[in-house]
């Protein structure tokens, strides 16, 4: 799927999530993408990111709830940010960096900041190699990263950042040289080989995205959604703490 | 002695990169790991200082098994050389950067004085002594992470392709380094594919192809072996493809001075048989 | 009647130091390369050897700067007026290290990298693409992210992209430091076979004299900053080679050495075909 289509789909949910703020409604919206997910065969990559926010989910809701809102309303914070963060989460797993550049060259984004996005991100597996072997090799040094006091580990990161400093310069220097050998810059038009196209199925999605925008911002106005009350015996236990 | 028995790893990606190694090196042994590029070799080594931990079967290094001690005490036996400087020197001056690791074993100071200042007389790197490590050449560097491994005086001494990225002198150099290291009784454990410069020390050579050993033995017999030499990945060293062409020379000889010496001997004994005809 | 064509690599007393380096990497040297010529370059750490090269695509006086006399024309075009980009249409640079000359997520879009700069059409650039894939037997791969693959076939889509702008020289930069044996031969076979088939002008930095010589019509050897020796393989492979301390292929040092003896050969083996012959004809005699 087209990578700007994406991004409109995604923005839709955005402001749809934001508009809403109906706990049944908002549980649709999240509920909603796990079929999304099913089809881009990224259930578990999107499982790790869900438990990544776990403790900011929890932080959310402990803070609505303990000043003072409602317990439904304090779900339906949890359950929105939830939402936010899988859309975007889906959006960054299914799209490549190289076509996020792409997008970003045909939106007119000058080709050298483009180029600079893709090659940080295609990086960054090496540069995790890297550090990994300037671990191994301080390690057979007799370097203990996991003994001393808080400043003596700290220090122990120097001879771990030092040399992967000097390596992603060194490394950036080699990229460079080879960049101007190949011309980089020589022309400001460029043709890429891959262009990106957008296809009926694209259209299909933006439409139905902006559709769905409408529709959420006139019920969120008009329509009255089910409006669901969860009473939660906790107070007696807040008096204690 | 180091030891390995039934040895596997698994990276967490799922690559098994080790599949049933077996092997045991005796101290003082001087051994040649060498393989194709994905074979194994730096994965085994790396077991042998406990870096990497095999996930099926142990690996014991003077009888202590390496899941059972910390990468640190064990690095005190082995010293691994890492093929590429530039991933360890992080130091001011070449002498902090080669006391480093004396510092990290607890060594008194003038222990580390007197340790530093005998090794970098050794690999010839005195005139760099108060230099910073970055502004020397490749050749230099390298010599600088040599010593810092070599000055705490390990029993085995591994190098990762110690010849990548060298001149003829430099390596010639190095061969006779090993050489040396090798006769004063440290066990020399080198990975490495550059077949002539094996061909030239002649040590003990150990095949690795995908996982696992296809190969063990003196260097003439092994790098000589054409279907082994092919599985691996290798090339024949020059001397034994010329060799090979001729039935009446031997075909286990692998180095320069050894062939210049059967020629001239063939010559000389074939001129004195016609001279005395 | 012989035509005279000029040389498409013309170096004039050329001297170059490094911007803050006390001394001269490059001493006042002069060499003509011509249109076709597969070049050996060769020489102790430090010899300049890194330097010559940049100075052929204008990495040197632009990315590297520094103290410039002398003169350097590239198909005519002098180093001191051109870009590195310009040159770049010119003079291909292959590097040592193939991890960090590949940046692409695929390596279609590597080899297009070039010609994509070059502000091509699509359909020039996919035609030169397809071209550089196959002339490098690396189609198969052209959907394989770069930083997957072994180093041999690294380098091969490294050439493949230089190859893709079309240049009439290539300079590779000692491309086998980092490659197994047999990879390093498929590197040098794949280079020998664009210079054969396309005329491409080679100019390769090599320390593995013993898989780049048979490929070569002409061995350079620099020393200091100069250059000491230039010719054949069999006229260079000389004692005075030995003496600036080269990698010589065995088969050659064997032959030094029995000439050393007294034992004399027609001509000095740099191969091992020839070599066995040689042999051949003295264990007769």
């Amino acid at each position: 799927m087209d990578p700007r289509a994406k991004f409109v789909v995604i923005m839709a949910i955005f402001v749809i999530s934001l508009i809403q703020t109906n706990v049944l409604a908002l549980s649709l919206i999240l509920v909603a993408q796990v079929p999304l997910i099913w089809i881009a065969k990224s259930m578990k990559r999107w499982g790790a990111s869900m438990k990544g926010g776990f403790l900011l989910a929890t932080l959310i809701f402990i803070m609505n709830f303990a000043t003072g809102s409602t317990f439904t309303y304090s779900i339906a914070m949890t359950i929105r940010f939830l939402a936010l963060l899988s859309s975007f989460s889906i959006f960054f797993m299914t799209t490549s960096p190289d076509d996020l550049g792409l997008a970003l060259e045909e939106a007119h984004v000058p080709y050298t900041l483009c180029f600079t996005f893709t090659t940080a991100v295609r990086l960054v597996p090496t540069m995790a190699t890297d550090a990994q072997t300037v671990v191994d090799a301080q390690r057979s040094r007799g370097l203990e990263l996991d003994k001393g006091n808080l400043l003596k580990r700290i220090r122990n990161y120097i001879p771990i950042l030092i040399p992967l400093i000097v390596s992603a310069i060194r490394r950036s220097v080699e990229l460079a040289e080879a960049l101007e050998s190949r011309g980089f810059g020589l022309s400001v038009k460029r043709q890429p080989v891959t262009v990106l196209r957008m296809r009926k199925s694209d259209y299909a999605a933006i439409l139905a995205a902006v559709a769905l925008l409408m529709l959420a911002a006139w019920a969120s106005i008009y329509a009255q959604l089910p409006i669901i009350e969860i009473h939660f015996e906790l107070p007696r236990l807040w008096c204690i703490v | 002695m180091i030891s390995a028995d039934g040895v596997h790893f698994t990276y967490p990606n799922g690559n098994e990169v080790l599949r049933g190694i077996d092997l045991r090196i005796d101290d003082g042994e001087f051994l040649a790991i060498m393989g194709e590029n994905g074979a194994g070799k730096t994965t085994l080594i790396k077991t042998f200082n406990g870096l990497l931990r095999p996930t099926k079967g142990q690996v014991f290094v003077n009888e202590i098994d390496t899941k059972k001690t910390s990468v640190a005490s064990l690095s005190r036996n082995v010293g691994l050389v890492f093929q590429n400087p530039d991933h360890q020197l992080f130091c001011e001056t070449v002498r902090d950067e080669v006391a480093y690791s004396l510092r990290n074993f607890g060594y008194s100071r003038d222990i580390v004085e007197r340790r530093v200042k005998g090794i970098l007389e050794t690999l010839d790197l005195v005139p760099y002594m108060n230099s910073s490590p970055f502004m020397l050449s490749g050749g230099e560097r390298k010599r600088v992470a040599l010593a810092s491994v070599l000055v705490w005086n390990p029993q085995h001494i591994v190098l990762d392709e110690p010849t990548i990225g060298q001149d003829y002198q430099q390596k010639d150099r190095l061969r006779n380094f090993i050489v040396q290291l090798n006769s004063q009784g440290k066990t020399v454990i080198m990975v490495t594919h550059d077949v002539e410069f094996v061909a030239e020390c002649r040590p003990r050579v150990m095949l690795l192809s995908r996982g696992k050993i296809i190969g063990d033995g003196r260097a003439d017999k092994i790098l000589t072996d054409g279907r082994l030499i092919d599985q691996a990945s290798l090339l024949h060293p020059q001397i034994s493809l010329m060799f090979s062409s001729f039935n009446d020379l031997p075909h286990d000889v692998i180095d320069v001075y050894s062939a210049y010496t059967i020629v001239k001997k063939r010559i000389r004994g074939s001129r004195n048989v016609i001279a005395s005809l | 009647m012989r035509i005279r064509h000029l040389p498409i690599i013309e170096i004039r007393n050329l001297s170059f130091s490094y911007a803050g380096a006390q001394r001269k990497s490059l001493n006042n040297v002069s060499i003509q390369i011509e249109r076709g010529d597969f070049v050996v370059i060769t020489g102790p750490s430090g010899c300049g050897k890194t330097t010559l090269c940049r100075c052929l695509n204008g990495l040197v006086p632009n990315f590297y700067t520094g103290d410039l006399s002398g003169e350097v024309l590239v198909c005519g075009k002098s180093i001191r007026k051109e870009s590195t980009g310009s040159l770049s249409r010119h003079v291909g640079f292959v590097f040592q290290n193939p991890e960090n000359q590949l940046f692409s997520l695929t390596v279609e879009r590597d080899v297009a990298f070039g010609p994509e700069n070059l502000g091509l059409v699509r359909e020039e650039t996919r035609r030169r693409m397809e071209w550089a894939l196959k002339a490098t037997g690396v189609e198969e791969l052209r959907d394989r992210a770069p930083y997957e693959l072994s180093g041999g076939q690294q380098q091969r889509v490294a050439i493949a992209s230089v190859l893709a702008m079309r240049p009439e020289i290539i300079v590779l930069d000692e491309p086998t430091s980092f490659l197994d044996p047999k990879s390093s031969q498929e590197i040098l076979q794949v280079v020998a076979r664009l210079n054969k088939d396309l005329g491409i002008t080679v100019f390769l930095v090599e320390h593995r004299l013993d898989l780049a010589t048979r490929h070569s019509n002409r061995v350079v050897v620099m020393d200091k900053g100069s250059i000491v020796l230039d010719g054949l393989p069999e006229d260079v492979y000389n004692e005075r080679a030995h003496l600036i301390g080269i990698g010589m292929p065995k088969v050659t040092v064997l032959f030094r050495l029995l000439r050393q003896d007294g034992i004399e050969t027609s001509r000095t083996p740099v191969t091992v075909e020839v070599g066995i012959e040689e042999l051949r004809k003295i264990l007769r005699s």
